[in-house]
Order: C-alpha cells, then structure tokens, then sequence
C-alpha cells in the first residue's frame, strides 16, 4: 500500500510540477504535431494503399515517446542541478519509486498531444477516429503510455553517469520512431531491425492501439506491452542500485 | 579595425564560450548521428507513403537539419549570455553592435553548413541515393547559402530572445515550422496555396529546391534565381533580425527586462 501511495503521489507532483514548463507541455503537445502534420501531408499525396487513420494513430504515439525520451534522458541531471537529487537518494524510499512516477508522468503528458494530433487529423485533415473495440482502445492507450514511461525509466537510470544525458535522450526519438513502426511498417525494414523493433514497449503499444481502431483484436498486444514494460522496470531497478552504489563509493552522486 | 577584431574575435569567442554542445557528447549525438536518423525517418515514411524517391528526402532532410544548429545557437547568443549574467556586461560595452552580433551569426552559419553537409554525404552514403558529379561543388555553395538564410532567421530568433525566456520552445516550434513549409519532405505543389506563399518566403525552401535540381544533373546557371532568392531572403532575415535585436535591447533597457525577460 505504501508503495502504491508513494507512485501515486509522486506522479501527481510530478504531472503538477511538468506542466507548469512550457517546454514539457505545450511545446510537447506542438512539437510533435508539425511531424504528424507532415506525415499526413505525405500520406495524403502518396500512393500507399493504407488508410489515413494508420499514420494518425501512429503520428499521435509519436508525441508520447516525444514527451518521455529527452526529460527521460536528462531527469537525473535535473534533479542534480535542483540540489533535489542527494535528498531523494538519502529519502526511507527505494530511489526507484521516486524515479518511476517521473517518467511515467512524462510519458503521461504524451496523451494531450496524442489527443492534440488526433483531433488534429479530423479538423485539418478530415481523418476520422474510428474505434472497432473501443474496449481494447481504451485499455491499450494507458498501457502503451505506461509501457514508454517504463522506457523512460530505463533510459533515465543507463545515462545517470553522463552529465549532457539529455543530448543521448534527444538522440534516440527519432530511431524509435522509426524501428517501432509507427509511420513505416516494420516489413519495410532489414531483417535484423525486427528483432530490435520486438524489444521496443512502444512497438508493442502501437500494435495495441492501431489493432484495437483498425481491426478489433488486439489484447495480445497489451498485454505484450505490458510485459515488455513491467521488464524495463525490473532492468531499471537493479540499474538504480548499482548505479547508486557506484556513486556512493566513488562520492560524485552530486557531480555536474 | 576594432569592429572586424569584435567580429571575428568576438563572434568564435563568444560561441566557443556559450555552447556546452561543443563537448563530443552533445555535438555528435545532437549534430551528427540526429540528421542521419531524421533523414532515414523520412526516407523510409516516403517509402511507405510513396510519395517521392529516396534522394528527395535525403537532400530535403539534410539542408532543413541546418536549421538546428542556426536557429537554436543564434538564439543562445543572448539566452546564454542570459543564463551566465553576462548579457548586461555585453550591451554595455561601447563595441558596435553590427559586429558584436553579426560575429557571434558568422561560426553559427558555419556550424550549420558543416552539419548539412556531413549529413547529405552520410545520408547519400547509407541510404544509396546517387547525386550527379557536376553537382558536387554547387551543391556545396547552396548548402554554405542556405546556412546563411537561415542563420538570419535565427537571428529574429535571437531578438525575441531578449525579450522571451522561453528560447528553446521557440526554436523548436520554428524548426517545426521549416519541417512543414521548406519543402524538405512535402513537394509545394501539395501544400494549401496560403502554405505555399509563406514557403516562398522562408529560408531554406529555395536553396533546397535548387540542391534537388543540381543532385539531378541540372546545370549551376539554371538554379541560378533559386540561389539568388535564398541569398536575398537570407539578407532580408538577417537584417529584420538585427533591427529586432536593436529594438528589443532598447525595449528590454526601458522596462528593465534584460536579466529577466
């Protein structure tokens, strides 16, 4: 229950606290709606037999890992510019339950730009939302959301030693865009980014949430997004104890 | 000789001094693996879409990437003076401001041909799209033109800078912008008429143009006004941008917002 408690309030501050920067949420709502815009732009001129629904919902998932891999990459090195990072590190709670909520808050404020690109497509584009199991929409969109924070997770904990970690962070949003197959089907792809694509939480999401609009059947999906994120965050929590202990040892938990 | 000392000395100072991403850990993430990934992003959604070819997006991708180091450095001119407490030592200083500004805008159009450069090679080189031998060195001389134009929409970046905290979000929204209108991924001919006069306006979309034109064995005289448009537009940022920079700098002395903006 404590722990509970502890997720859920730490990612509430962390909601309040994200949206009052208007880099983590307006601009995250707007920036990923110039790369949908495009995208439907492309779509709408191009040759592919796939409907405009598939790039939208595939454009607005975008926005989510938008929101999540930069912060994500440099949460630690903010905690450490705030001073809050010895404090947080020194609290009676595993520093991965303080850590968790963070990202996932993050990858949280990716639902306003998925919704932003979605009614996006309909005013501008005239790509309606269709939902052939709403049940199924509606279960996989907190999944994916859950799932890429998890990443996040991961992601903030691996860069904990390097102090530009936000540039690292930055780096991977467009390779994840990519491989995860959210604009481009993964058969286009050589056959070894397959393998890469199935270890991806948000490729697994946007199989969930493009199943559930598109054809109906998709727990499958969630349910492996699901598992792929519950891993990252096992993954997560070993790398926070040994990443702490490192630290600790070495005395530069607070180096800039 | 003060001024060209101001210009140069000054400009590769105080570049060398604000920017952190001159550390390889930032630069080649942010600089040199980014425009690659952004190229194949859009390589493989055309190819998805099919829409355009390969070479088309890899030239388009490569000089629109320029306008990240342009908008988002000329921005951090006056940010990070900003961010050090030095922005008021700066514009206190009797040094004329033509060269004071228009120095620290000559290592950021630098940077921003280098980076399109690097990745139309790199791109051109991994994705397999041939571009015609006569093109090379026009090529070249459109991209160093493009980094220019749009190093002049950095600077009105830069100027709103002085009176805006929020720099990043800004630059980002402008890239944004350059991703939709410059034609680097949407051909003009199918953008809404309204987007396409504003694309006509904006850095980057003639010089693009023209570098398609040349990768396609077209001759240097025949995008010759294509060429000429990006240099004029570039001058016509560049100076709207200083006159803003002006401008804010005595707004932000009048409502002393300088430090806090």
């Amino acid at each position: 229950m404590r722990v509970v408690r502890v997720l859920a309030y730490g990612w509430y501050f962390r909601m309040k606290m994200l949206m009052r920067s208007s880099f983590n949420s307006w601009l995250g709502v707007l920036y990923p709606l110039f790369f949908a815009t495009v995208a439907f732009f492309m779509f709408k001129s191009g040759a592919s037999s796939k409907p405009l629904l598939y790039s939208s919902l595939g454009a607005a998932v975008m926005g989510v890992w938008s929101n999540t891999a930069t912060p994500a990459g440099s949460a630690l090195a903010q905690e450490r510019w705030h001073g809050t990072l010895e404090l947080e590190v020194a609290a009676p709670v595993n520093f991965a339950l303080i850590l968790l909520p963070l990202t996932i808050a993050m990858s949280t404020i990716g639902i306003y730009s998925m919704a932003a690109t979605l009614l996006w497509g309909w005013v501008v584009f005239g790509i309606p939302l269709h939902i052939t199991d709403p049940l199924a929409f509606v279960l996989a969109v907190p999944a994916t959301v859950a799932s890429i924070g998890a990443l996040g997770f991961v992601l903030a904990v691996a860069f904990v030693r390097f102090r530009q970690a936000w540039a690292l962070g930055n780096m991977l949003e467009y390779p994840v865009w990519l491989i995860s197959g959210f604009l481009v089907p993964l058969s286009l792809f050589p056959g070894w980014v397959r393998p890469i694509s199935w270890l991806l939480a948000p490729t697994w999401g946007i199989r969930a949430i493009r199943g559930a609009a598109l054809t109906g059947a998709s727990y499958g999906d969630i349910g492996m997004a699901l598992g792929v994120g519950a891993a990252y965050v096992v993954i997560g929590i070993l790398l926070v104890q040994r990443a702490l202990h490192a630290a600790r040892a070495r005395g530069t938990l607070s180096l800039t | 000789m003060t001024s060209i000392r101001v210009f140069l000395v000054g400009g590769l100072i105080s570049y060398r001094a604000l920017f952190s991403w001159l550390n390889p850990w930032v630069y080649i993430p942010s600089f040199l693996v980014m425009p690659i990934f952004q190229i194949l992003l859009f390589v493989y959604i055309g190819r998805s879409a099919k829409l355009q070819s390969d070479s088309f997006y890899v030239i388009g991708n490569a000089l629109q990437f320029a306008a990240i180091p342009c908008l988002f450095a000329m921005a951090n001119t006056i940010a990070g003076e900003r961010n050090q407490q030095t922005l008021g030592y700066i514009l206190i200083t009797p040094a004329r401001r033509l060269p004071l500004f228009l120095g620290r805008a000559l290592p950021v159009a630098t940077n921003g041909f280098f980076v399109a450069l690097f990745a139309l090679v790199a791109g051109s080189a991994i994705v397999g799209t041939h571009i015609a031998a006569s093109g090379y060195a026009p090529i070249v001389l459109v991209i160093a033109v493009s980094a220019f134009a749009c190093t002049g929409l950095g600077l009105i970046n830069a100027a709103i800078g002085l009176v805006a905290r929020e720099t990043a979000v800004l630059s980002n929204i402008l890239f944004g912008v350059l991703l939709v209108l410059s034609g680097a991924n949407v051909p003009l001919h199918d953008l809404p008429t309204v987007l396409r006069v504003v694309a006509e306006g904006i850095p980057l979309t003639h010089g693009i143009a023209a570098a398609r034109r040349l990768a396609a064995g077209s001759s240097f005289g025949s995008v010759l006004g294509l060429v000429g448009a990006e240099v004029l537009i570039g001058f016509v940022y560049a100076a709207v941008g200083y006159a803003l920079i002006r401008g804010t700098e005595t707004l932000s002395r009048r409502r002393a917002t300088l430090e806090r903006a």
